[in-house]
């Protein structure tokens, strides 16, 4: 009985191989990059708040330090989100009939918080502190990027352990002076002598320390 | 010349009975797969652990669902039946590799008609192994953490945890069993595919066999690649069940902190799994009409390696308990005397040494060795002892704890047995669909055995050939 299979098969059955061989590769590479895509951790994505604030507005141009509204990012866990009434300082005198701040002063007649829509969010099992690394030389654009240039915040890390884990190995590479804390678009040219100045300074505990499991996982 | 050929006979029966040519084999050993009617017992052993494996199917579905608390592991007892049941798998697909790989580097002629199903039952029993520890992980769905791979978070797995190792030994034991399995098949399925006369058979039979023409050029290169999978089988044999002791004999409790655990494991395993191809061959040369090919020598041969690494076993199970005297350690001693008659569990203890060290006796008689109601009966005895030897190492050493405010009894659920049978039933399940679709013997090896395969160019008659034989036996010591 004749064959089912004409001689050519042979070819595709040698092609075959090659074939499964780089559709794993390939497939391993894009599972490994899209697995750090924003499209799964959120980076770059705009996020819309109820009210239309800009970072760039009243930190850029206006030149208000971060902590008049993040008031306990020194001394807690939390950095912390302002009250209504800290908006209204200000928005008490000034655009006091904007309809753009309609929802402020709504949420400030009825003493009802804004609900703000998060854009770094950690996992629950995460213990991470501000004040900690605010006050261990790590400055705010380090993680959260240059705020003061951003009309809509968006998260610019991957906030994946393995970034978490680039500062906690090496972190010499990542501390400023304490005066370039809340400057959001400070650029690192300090030499390595500086970097171990600062170091020591900071009283920097050493990699193992850093890097241990509970650390960050209590 | 007659009386040689008897006298040769009485002392080990021929690995090939009956008046046999290349023709006949293929018809004997391809019709099971090719024949059109499929037997009725194939339908009911099918239907009865097809039933048995879908408990298996509910018992995962609920885990998943409700998470492992459904099994009764818990302190002190962490590890229970998942990890008994899972060693015991394990361990019996240790024979299929032995006797693919080891008696194959060691020229054994008689592995040729039992090596084909050994390797399928170590395929599936790998399978049933791999479940355990994979839903014992809790979020089976993430297990991927465990392979060493550029992942998010930065770090790699512990290289220094037995755990991680058992993952490395286990994925290349089942990847390299796979491929031995396999590319063993590739000729048998060439013949099934010539021989097919469906359509729809020889398209699979051609898709599978990849081409094999049996050109001297493939045989060549076949014999290459079975060589070199041979000898990546060889080490496994001894190096996944010596991993698999380490899960035990690395950690500090008393009971599993041994040095003897590697080689006495390793023997364990090749004992259950030459119970297991017993258990399965039996029943087959007489279903499927196999004696011919599955002859009273392959029994004997298989009934004294049980003996053997069941000598082994016990010989560990004598040092076990040597080791507790003799260390003067009071944890030690606590332990073997809490396992052999001070603790609750002391008669599962002596239970295992009744079905492991008293049954197994009887193989130093021909009588026995040559009875396969005794071989099959022992076979399960055996096969119970194994699972009740891993009972004992786990459950008795942890149930103790170093501190007595932490002492615990543990009961399995009935998510526990219906898991375990499940898995049984699946392996079976999996060994009927072999049967129905495979060649269950290797044709092509099985015709290598025929007088006609040894072609020495001119005519030999009976007494040279019993000579030659002689000559091998004094070359090889």
């Amino acid at each position: 009985m004749a064959q089912v299979f004409h001689k050519s098969a042979n070819n595709i059955a040698k092609a075959s191989i090659a074939l499964a061989v780089i559709l794993a590769g390939l497939s391993f590479y894009v599972i490994t990059q899209l697995a750090r895509s924003s499209y799964l951790t959120g980076a770059y994505l705009e996020k819309q708040q109820p009210v239309q604030f800009s970072h760039k507005h009243h930190v850029g141009d206006d030149g208000i330090d971060c902590r008049y509204c993040h008031t306990t990012v020194e001394t807690t866990a939390s950095a912390g989100m302002p009250p209504t009434q800290t908006c209204m300082n200000c928005h008490s005198q000034i655009w006091a009939d904007s309809p753009y701040l309609e929802i402020v002063r709504a949420s400030y007649r009825e003493n009802k918080p804004i609900e703000w829509e998060r854009v770094h969010d950690l996992p629950d099992y995460v213990y991470f502190n501000h004040s900690i690394h605010v006050n261990k030389g790590v400055g705010c654009s380090s993680c959260h990027g240059d705020i003061a240039n951003m009309p809509a915040v968006y998260q610019v890390n991957t906030l994946q352990m393995e970034w978490c884990l680039s500062c906690h190995r090496n972190p010499a590479d990542n501390i400023r002076p304490k005066s370039e804390i809340y400057n959001t678009s400070w650029v690192n040219n300090l030499t390595e002598e500086e970097k171990k100045r600062l170091m020591e300074e900071y009283k920097i505990r050493p990699k193992e320390m850093l890097t241990s499991c509970s650390t960050c996982h209590r | 010349m007659q009386d040689i050929k008897q006298i040769r006979e009485s002392f080990s029966p021929p690995i090939l009975e009956g008046k046999h040519d290349f023709a006949t084999v293929s018809d004997k050993i391809g019709d099971i797969t090719l024949k059109r009617k499929t037997p009725f017992h194939w339908f009911v052993g099918f239907a009865i652990f097809f039933l048995i494996a879908q408990m298996l199917l509910a018992t995962v579905t609920y885990l998943l669902l409700k998470g492992v608390g459904i099994w009764g592991n818990n302190q002190p007892v962490g590890w229970a039946f998942d990890i008994i049941n899972f060693v015991w798998w394990i361990g019996i697909g240790h024979a299929g590799t032995l006797i693919s790989a080891i008696l194959l580097l060691l020229n054994q002629k008689w592995r040729t008609s039992i090596n084909r199903f050994a390797e399928a039952m170590t395929l599936f029993a790998v399978a049933c192994a791999g479940l355990f520890p994979l839903l014992h992980t809790g979020r089976p769905w993430l297990a991927y953490w465990l392979f060493p791979y550029p992942n998010t978070m930065g770090m790699w797995p512990q290289f220094r945890s037995p755990l991680m190792w058992d993952v490395f030994a286990v994925s290349t034991y089942a990847t390299v069993s796979l491929l031995f399995w396999y590319v063993g098949l590739i000729p048998d399925f060439a013949t099934l595919r010539d021989r097919a006369k469906s359509k729809v058979f020889k398209i699979i039979y051609g898709i599978l066999s990849w081409g094999w023409r049996g050109s001297a050029r493939h045989w060549h290169r076949y014999e290459i690649a079975y060589l070199i999978l041979a000898g990546l089988s060889t080490p496994l044999v001894l190096s996944v069940h010596s991993i698999v002791s380490f899960d035990f004999s690395v950690s500090q409790l008393p009971g599993w902190h041994a040095t003897i655990f590697p080689p006495y494991f390793v023997a364990g395993a090749i004992f259950a799994g030459f119970a297991m191809v017993l258990i399965l061959a039996i029943p087959l040369r007489h279903l499927y009409n196999m004696k011919d090919f599955i002859t009273l020598a392959h029994l004997d041969y298989m009934g004294k390696v049980m003996l053997a690494t069941g000598l082994i076993v016990c010989y560990g199970y004598a040092m076990e308990a040597f080791f507790g005297w003799y260390s003067a350690a009071q944890y030690e001693y606590y332990m073997i005397y809490n396992r052999i008659w001070g603790g609750p569990y002391w008669w599962f203890y002596w239970l295992l040494i009744l079905c492991n060290g008293l049954s197994i006796q009887l193989l130093w008689f021909k009588r026995f060795r040559h009875s396969e109601f005794w071989l099959f009966t022992i076979s399960v005895i055996v096969s119970i002892g194994m699972w009740l030897e891993r009972f004992v190492i786990i459950v008795t050493s942890l149930h103790r704890d170093f501190l007595p405010s932490s002492w615990a009894m543990y009961s399995p659920t009935i998510y526990d047995y219906s898991m375990f049978l499940g898995t049984i039933g699946f392996f079976f399940t999996l060994f009927y669909l072999f049967v129905r679709f495979v060649p269950i013997i290797s044709i092509f090896e099985v015709r290598t055995l025929l007088p006609e395969a040894h072609v020495h160019g001119h005519h030999q008659d009976f007494e040279e050939i019993v000579n030659e034989v002689e000559i091998e036996k004094i070359d090889k010591p």
